[in-house]
């Protein structure tokens, strides 16, 4: 839009969200499948997996990609709410009642609950491998992501929070999978309506995927 | 049937508008809902009171001039439907309507229910057109297109510019009706030659007149009188894409 402060036009904006967000999306299936060895039973299996993410240069090059697809999918996902709560200055009275995807109204909500658990999952887990928080006593080195994980699943609190963000999660994948296709160009009668029921499993697998693991550790471990 | 209406009421674009109540008693199912407010209009004026302005044009749902967003939706209840060929016969004896205009900064009100459409012209005069030599018209056959395409390019013609997309849209977008215009000419021989041109200065203008960006909502289609497909967004968004990386620096 006009108002836009980095001079790209709206179909520009929403290009670079989809792709850094189908990035994220990536992201997320290679973490999760990383902590499902959390499962396991033991620790070594998902220790393993930790020492070859913290070691392996290709995922140190990829860990800066991450990072600027996180910081861009969320400065543009702000972007685009505030130009588009200037598009309509004097709302309807009567709501609409035609929306169809109705996720999409809350995306900036989810996208901000999203974010508030990105900087506590930060906080607890990558600053202590920066050195920029203390490692907890229960930890024996700043990469014992599994007795950090441990101690913080037995948390009911934690958990809960932890569950409930995995939930709002689902509701933000759930549109935004299908969406990065269509704003990609990728919409297709052949093909889209599978697009659509891939978004969907794709949202319960993270969500669920994710939530088992403090449900485990607080149940059952 | 006797019914209530709830119609926003503006002197003009600077003056704050605000809904007034109104009563209609025998209104026939059969009714448009135009004739509705040619009812309601003429009780006014007999009345001594101002009459609701509202535009109309052909009245068979084929110009795009009548655009009333009712009870919560662009052109009201019905399906496909045009406000002109919605019928009373849609509401229920009693029922209170609420009549709104289209809300989008880029539609400024002239009037109660009169909005400022002359955005959907700028974007067209951006690149809404062939630049052919005019003559006389060739002979339609020569030029050989594909059936298949040429009514998809037609499913994409038929929009008729009414702004029910953008009534529609969360953000008030105007993709669904630029996608429309662009995807139309994109796949016919004679619009090929400038397609990578024209989306880029049609997109310019849509974002320079302050529509919203697209979010994939899908309530354009819903609510679009001509059933247009989203999948003409995702076309646009492909001329669009091609068209950026592929142009040469002068384009």
């Amino acid at each position: 839009m006009k108002q836009s402060i980095f001079k790209l036009s709206s179909l520009s904006h929403k290009v670079i969200m989809a792709l850094a967000g189908l990035f994220l999306m990536l992201f997320l299936c290679t973490h999760l499948l990383t902590n499902l060895l959390m499962l396991t039973g033991d620790s070594s299996a998902f220790d393993q997996a930790v020492q070859f993410l913290s070691t392996n240069p290709i995922i140190k090059v990829v860990e800066y990609v991450l990072f600027a697809a996180f910081i861009l999918h969320i400065i543009f996902g702000i972007v685009v709410w505030l130009s588009n709560n200037k598009a309509r200055p004097v709302k309807y009275y009567v709501a609409t009642g035609s929306e169809t995807s109705y996720f999409s109204k809350f995306m900036i909500h989810t996208g901000l609950i999203i974010f508030v658990f990105l900087v506590i999952h930060l906080v607890n887990f990558f600053f202590v491998k920066l050195g920029l928080v203390a490692v907890p006593e229960y930890a024996s080195n700043n990469h014992d992501f599994y007795a950090m994980a441990v101690v913080l699943f037995k948390d009911p609190l934690y958990s809960l929070i932890y569950v409930v963000c995995f939930i709002f999660l689902g509701f933000h994948l759930k549109h935004a999978f299908q969406s990065a296709f269509q704003t990609l160009g990728l919409n297709h009668d052949k093909y889209f309506p599978a697009i659509k029921v891939i978004s969907t499993i794709y949202a319960l697998v993270i969500s669920i995927g994710f939530s088992l693991i403090p449900v485990y550790f607080y149940f059952f471990h | 049937m006797d019914i209530k209406l709830k119609i926003w009421r503006q002197k003009n674009a600077s003056t704050k508008g605000k809904f007034e109540n109104y009563e209609l008693r025998e209104v026939s199912p059969e009714m448009s809902f135009l004739e509705m407010l040619d009812y309601l209009n003429k009780q006014l004026i007999e009345g001594g009171k101002e009459p609701v302005t509202f535009e109309h044009d052909c009245r068979e749902g084929i110009c795009g001039t009548c655009g009333l967003y009712i009870n919560g939706r662009p052109h009201g209840p019905a399906t496909h439907t045009t406000t002109c060929e919605l019928h009373m016969r849609e509401f229920k004896d009693g029922e209170t309507i609420i009549v709104e205009p289209w809300r989008s900064k880029a539609f400024p009100i002239i009037k109660d229910l009169a909005v400022d459409r002359s955005a959907f012209d700028k974007i067209m005069h951006a690149g809404g057109f062939v630049s052919i030599d005019t003559g006389s018209a060739r002979e339609a056959n020569a030029i050989p297109i594909n059936k298949k395409i040429s009514d998809r390019a037609f499913d994409a013609a038929v929009c008729i510019g009414c702004g029910a997309c953008v009534a529609a849209c969360k953000n008030s977008s105007a993709m669904l009706f630029v996608a429309a215009k662009v995807s139309q000419y994109a796949m016919l021989p004679q619009g090929k030659v400038e397609a990578a041109d024209r989306v880029q200065r049609m997109v310019a203008k849509m974002d320079e007149l302050g529509f919203g960006f697209c979010s994939n909502s899908y309530a354009c289609e819903f609510d679009c009188p001509k059933g247009i497909s989203v999948e003409f967004i995702a076309q646009m968004n492909r001329e669009f894409l091609s068209a950026k990386l592929c142009s040469h620096k002068n384009h």
